[in-house]
């Protein structure tokens, strides 16, 4: 499936982005960025939290409309496609929510399966091959029978990939997979993406503030923030760069570009001031 | 959740709600009394009918044996036309049976009962009963028994 | 003042924003019921959640009104001497009025606001999200069969709390306090009609069942993906399909009795 559905030459990028910008309420979330996401690799997004990572996976999917800019998936333009088109197109793109969002009232098996079962008329007999090859891949095949509930957190993002990938997708994408977990489920995930990723040859787009785990997988790079692209390239690249900003967010510096306090006024006169707030 | 037990309850469920509605129809309301509506029909002419509904009771000896199915009014001899729609199990009523208008209670509903005359012939479909005693106004009534005292005041002196 | 004003103007706005979202859910909702009539599997395990489970309280409340309507009915029409009636005045009230209005309101708080908790926390959890990214209508495929459920389930749990009720009278006015068996009966069937009484009585439950599982499946699509906000969803759906069974009643019974 992924060899016939890629349409256009294998040079291009899987999704373009281009002059994207995106606004909630007042407050700019992007503010004109350019992303080319390459084919059959792994790119990392990176910045702090409330730079509209999230938002940008929402952007790629379809599920919001963009303020200005264009985005591509495998040549084709997002924003501009009718409801079932994008729902065509989401057959193709798998997601990994960040606490996976598993349908609570379906054991592990039924969830796995309700993608295939919504969108083909596969036997059952079909459809249980299909959930097992997944469940293997992701290692829990013997969890089949768990309700989400009995799950733990890293367990029930591998579920969510194994759902994910149940129609062989073309790209993932990966919404914050390394958050609260232990090192031991951390480094299975990590695994898992590479693994997925060149094993079924997908391109994937991690969204991530982990920096260690993200850089240890990501071909690619790119750091968001204040809405704005401020580097990208490979992982190394961006260690050895001279950005502040880069060097900040990978060194973990708690001062810099990113400034640690939030804007407030004078400080020595806010302690002055007789306590009315004005 | 096993599938197999939720269908089936809710299978019961249905069926159970299905039966209420049926309950309600056939025990609680008056549909049995619709379906055996296979009778015949026989008019009759009062004077007065205030206070008698279409559906009210057809009784004979306290035994209810029918229904009034219409009421309308005869413009030529200002008087109200009743049918009367007999069940048809009761088809020997002889044909000068009288019809009078009673109360049920003192101001309950009203209700029509039917006296059996001696006439050997009996009542047919589309008959006419020729006896009929009107509905009791209470005014008149009131009226009647005041006048009777105020005769009876007149005589004295 | 002028502060106040705006105010005003705020919420009306944001009132009539949520009115016209509801109805383009509402829209939604049933263009999704087509593509439910080969997956009847869906519906019925609605109805298990929003009806089954409903009728436990359905019983016991309806045989309790039955009961309290059997011995306030009897006491008051024992003054006039026509406690013969009494199972006119139970099953009338309860199939015209109490039987749609109670059986809605008992279906709001026990199956709506499940409903609207439900919904509400696949909305926070990333549950609906994540299907419209397996490309399946989150709307048709979870709304739907809820919706088409409550509408089934009402009018089959007011009949049973109707019912329920008529035999609570009973038991208490026949068993207890002695009115005839016959007399009971009888008089029943002879004052209430098929088509003025039940006929309305159902048609009023269908309707609130439309309205309370509406409300309900709104309450929870529509609420902040919050603890916070799902809890005030529910309280929400509560409070308003009450006043809206209420408010509807009144309007039907004028128009219909």
């Amino acid at each position: 499936m992924t060899d016939t559905s890629t349409t256009s030459s294998t040079s291009s990028p899987l999704v373009e982005i281009r002059n994207l910008s995106f606004a909630r309420g007042n407050r700019m979330i992007f503010d004109g960025i350019d992303m080319d996401i390459p084919r059959g690799k792994i790119t990392a997004i990176m910045g702090p939290s409330g730079t509209g990572k999230t938002t940008l996976l929402r952007l790629i999917g379809g599920q919001i409309k963009p303020l200005t800019g264009t985005i591509k998936v495998d040549g084709i333009e997002v924003t501009e496609l009718s409801r079932s088109a994008l729902f065509q197109l989401r057959k193709r793109m798998g997601m990994l929510f960040q606490n996976g969002a598993l349908l609570t009232d379906m054991n592990v098996y039924d969830n796995i399966a309700f993608p295939i079962r919504e969108h083909t008329r596969l036997s059952e007999k079909m459809i249980r091959t299909l959930v097992t090859m997944k469940l293997q891949v992701v290692g829990l095949r013997g969890a089949r029978d768990l309700m989400p509930s009995e799950l733990s957190g890293g367990m029930a993002r591998r579920v969510a990939m194994a759902r994910a990938i149940a129609l062989d997708p073309m790209m993932m994408m990966y919404d914050e997979p390394f958050t609260g977990q232990d090192p031991i489920s951390m480094g299975v995930l990590v695994r898992l993406i590479r693994e997925l990723n060149d094993a079924l040859g997908l391109s994937s787009i991690v969204v991530s503030h982990d920096i260690e785990e993200a850089s240890s997988i990501a071909d690619n790079i790119y750091l968001l923030s204040g809405g704005k692209v401020v580097a990208h390239g490979s992982s190394e690249a961006l260690h050895n760069s001279g950005s502040e900003w880069a060097q900040q967010f990978l060194k973990g510096l708690p001062d810099g570009p990113v400034p640690f306090h939030y804007p407030a006024n004078d400080y020595a006169e806010d302690l002055l001031s007789t306590g009315n707030s004005k | 959740m096993n599938t197999r037990k939720t269908e089936i309850l809710v299978g019961l469920f249905i069926a159970a709600g299905l039966a209420a509605l049926f309950m309600l129809a056939m025990k609680v309301s008056n549909l049995n009394i619709y379906n055996n509506e296979a009778g015949y029909e026989i008019t009759a002419n009062f004077e007065n009918v205030s206070g008698l509904k279409v559906k009210s009771a057809v009784t004979m000896a306290g035994v209810r044996i029918g229904r009034v199915s219409d009421i309308s009014f005869d413009a030529e001899r200002f008087e109200a036309i009743v049918k009367i729609k007999i069940e048809s199990q009761y088809n020997t009523l002889p044909k000068d049976t009288s019809a009078s208008i009673y109360t049920a209670g003192l101001l309950g509903e009203k209700y029509i009962g039917l006296e059996a005359g001696g006439d050997e012939e009996n009542l047919k479909d589309k008959d006419k009963l020729k006896l009929t005693q009107s509905s009791l106004v209470l005014e008149k009534l009131i009226s009647r028994f005041v006048d009777s005292f105020i005769d009876k005041d007149k005589s004295d002196k | 003042m002028l502060n106040y004003l705006q105010h005003l103007g705020a919420s009306g706005l944001s009132f009539f924003q949520r009115l016209g979202r509801a109805h383009i859910l509402f829209a939604h909702i049933l263009g999704g019921i087509p593509s439910m009539l080969p997956r009847l599997s869906l519906v019925v395990h609605q109805i298990y959640s929003v009806g089954v489970l409903s009728l436990l309280i359905i019983l016991v409340s309806g045989l309790f009104v039955g009961m309290v309507l059997g011995l306030q009915g009897y006491n008051i029409l024992v003054d006039f001497g026509s406690e013969e009636t009494l199972g006119v005045m139970v099953s009338l009230s309860l199939v015209r009025e109490l039987g749609p209005v109670v059986a809605a309101l008992l279906f709001a708080g026990r199956a709506g606001s499940a409903l609207t908790a439900e919904i509400g926390l696949m909305k926070s959890t990333e549950q609906l999200s994540a299907m419209e990214m397996m490309a399946i209508d989150p709307i048709r495929r979870v709304l739907t069969p809820r919706f088409l459920a409550g509408f089934i389930s009402m009018p089959l749990l007011a009949a049973i709390f109707s019912a329920v009720g008529v035999i609570g009278g009973q038991l208490v006015g026949v068993g207890l306090l002695g009115v005839d068996d016959g007399a009971y009966w009888s008089q029943m069937q002879d004052s209430v009609d098929l088509y003025d009484d039940i006929y309305n009585g159902v048609i009023k439950s269908i309707v609130f069942g439309v309205v309370v599982t509406w409300i309900a499946v709104f309450e929870g699509y529509d609420a902040i993906p919050t603890s916070e906000g799902v809890s005030r969803a529910t309280t929400r759906t509560v409070v308003h399909s009450s006043l809206v069974v209420l408010g509807l009643d009144f309007i039907l019974t004028a128009i219909m009795f």
